[in-house]
């Protein structure tokens, strides 16, 4: 990994930004000469778009739907208030970090006002638009079907909370009724791009923080000590594609995860407690124990939970603070009634 | 609301997974009985650090202190204790 962050959001200002002319004074608006193709060339690599703008919401949407692009921008934020507090309410919605975004907008005003909440994101000027596809930082070393399709993925997210916020009665109804379908497999050779992405990618859910690169998961795929596992993810609204990975060491006596991560699109569902639970079992099944590499990282802790309350302890610490936790197998939770879980 | 009312009705209004007409007694074990589902284990741990400015850490986070409302309450007031006790006399 570089050490320039990739940007997985932009967020554009529209009057003046995305388009010629300020909407609120009944200007002829048009769009900037190119901007569309920048925006679908982005969003073709895995980046999501988004707004904050300054604006009325019906009257803005209306324009962009005129436009023919408002689906390519996510929980937009079309109102009068801070664009610091548009921004952190976007990053709310997509459950992303706030460095991996980038602002763009005429203003100098605006772009000073969002960098002084939050110096994690890149303000931008918005003139240099065009320039925007060739920046390192908007250019995923991978760009995999599950990229291609993101943006799909997040709207299919977005309806799913309406539902779940409109939905009454017990969450596991709810849970239930969305009809989850899990596949554990072993990885195979068309995984590890993806995989790659997952780690590079997954910051709050991934247990040691650390990343892998293809070349270093295609040797563990092929290692007979290593089992190399990944997680698919269907709904009733669609699929979520790749979600989860775990590449377990074989030992004598234990089945060692060396690296546990998920998505931050299904932190809500339970899925890491599941791959830990099928990781169990299957170390039972050789009649061996379960330890696991974990580092707090600032950001995990919900992974640290995650083993904690799956009954996982802490019995040594390694070097460079990482935490071993082990798990004796003598309580295995069961899966979730709510979760379809097939095991290939 | 006592603590374990506040307990109570943060896990049934939220973290809820289990039928309308179960009752969840004070000593149920609320990850096992399936009361509690894995995934919002996370937000029940926030709940008790943000309503009861706790902070909870590494060594507090164990099924021991959360497994049940009882246990959940009792963590608490051991937490409000220790801090009572540290801050005596200042």
């Amino acid at each position: 990994m570089t050490d320039q962050k990739e940007i997985k959001c932009v967020v554009w200002d529209l009057d003046n930004t995305l388009w010629d002319g300020v909407l609120i004074e009944g200007d002829d608006l048009r769009l900037k000469p190119g901007i569309i193709d920048v925006i679908k060339t982005l969003d073709q690599r895995g980046i999501l778009h988004s707004i904050a703008s300054k604006n009325d919401y019906g009257d803005a949407m209306q324009k962009l739907r005129e436009f023919k692009v408002d689906n390519y921008f996510l929980y937009p934020e079309i109102n009068w208030s801070a664009k610091s507090k548009s921004i952190a309410t976007i990053r709310e919605n997509l459950n992303i970090g706030m460095d991996t975004f980038m602002f763009i907008d005429d203003e100098p005003y605006e772009r000073d006002e969002v960098r002084s909440e939050h110096p994690d994101v890149i303000c931008m000027e918005s003139s240099k638009y065009s320039e925007l596809p060739s920046y390192p930082s908007l250019n995923p070393r991978f760009i995999t079907k599950d990229s291609k399709k993101r943006r799909l993925m997040y709207l299919q997210d977005q309806e799913r909370k309406r539902d779940e916020t409109a939905f009454v009665g017990p969450r596991k109804e709810f849970l239930s009724s969305l009809h989850i379908h899990l596949t554990i497999r072993e990885a195979v050779l068309e995984d590890l791009k993806r995989a790659e992405e997952l780690t590079v990618r997954t910051n709050q859910l991934n247990a040691t923080g650390k990343t892998y690169s293809y070349d270093e998961l295609k040797m563990y795929m092929t290692s007979t000590g290593h089992r190399l596992m990944v997680c698919e993810m269907i709904d009733k609204y669609g699929s979520y594609g790749t979600i989860g990975l775990a590449l377990v060491e074989i030992l004598n006596d234990y089945y060692h995860i060396n690296l546990l991560l998920m998505s931050c699109r299904v932190m809500s569902l339970g899925i890491g407690t599941i791959l830990l639970t099928h990781i169990m079992r299957e170390a039972r099944k050789e009649g061996k124990k379960v330890r696991a590499d974990f580092k707090h990282t600032g950001r995990n802790r919900t992974m640290y939970v995650t083993f904690k309350f799956a009954n996982f302890r802490e019995v040594m610490t390694g070097s460079k603070e990482l935490i071993i936790f082990e798990n004796n197998l003598d309580a295995i939770q069961k899966f979730p009634p709510y979760v379809n879980i097939s095991i290939k | 609301m006592n603590i374990n009312d506040k307990i109570r009705t943060f896990i049934e209004s939220n973290l809820l997974a289990f039928d309308d007409d179960l009752t969840i007694n004070d000593d149920d074990n609320i990850f096992e009985s399936g009361f509690v589902d894995s995934s919002v284990a996370m937000q029940l741990v926030l709940f008790v650090e943000e309503e009861f400015s706790i902070h909870v850490t590494d060594e507090d986070l164990d099924l021991v202190n959360f497994s049940s409302i009882n246990r959940i309450v009792r963590f608490i007031q051991q937490k409000e204790q220790q801090w009572n006790s540290s801050h005596e006399g200042r």
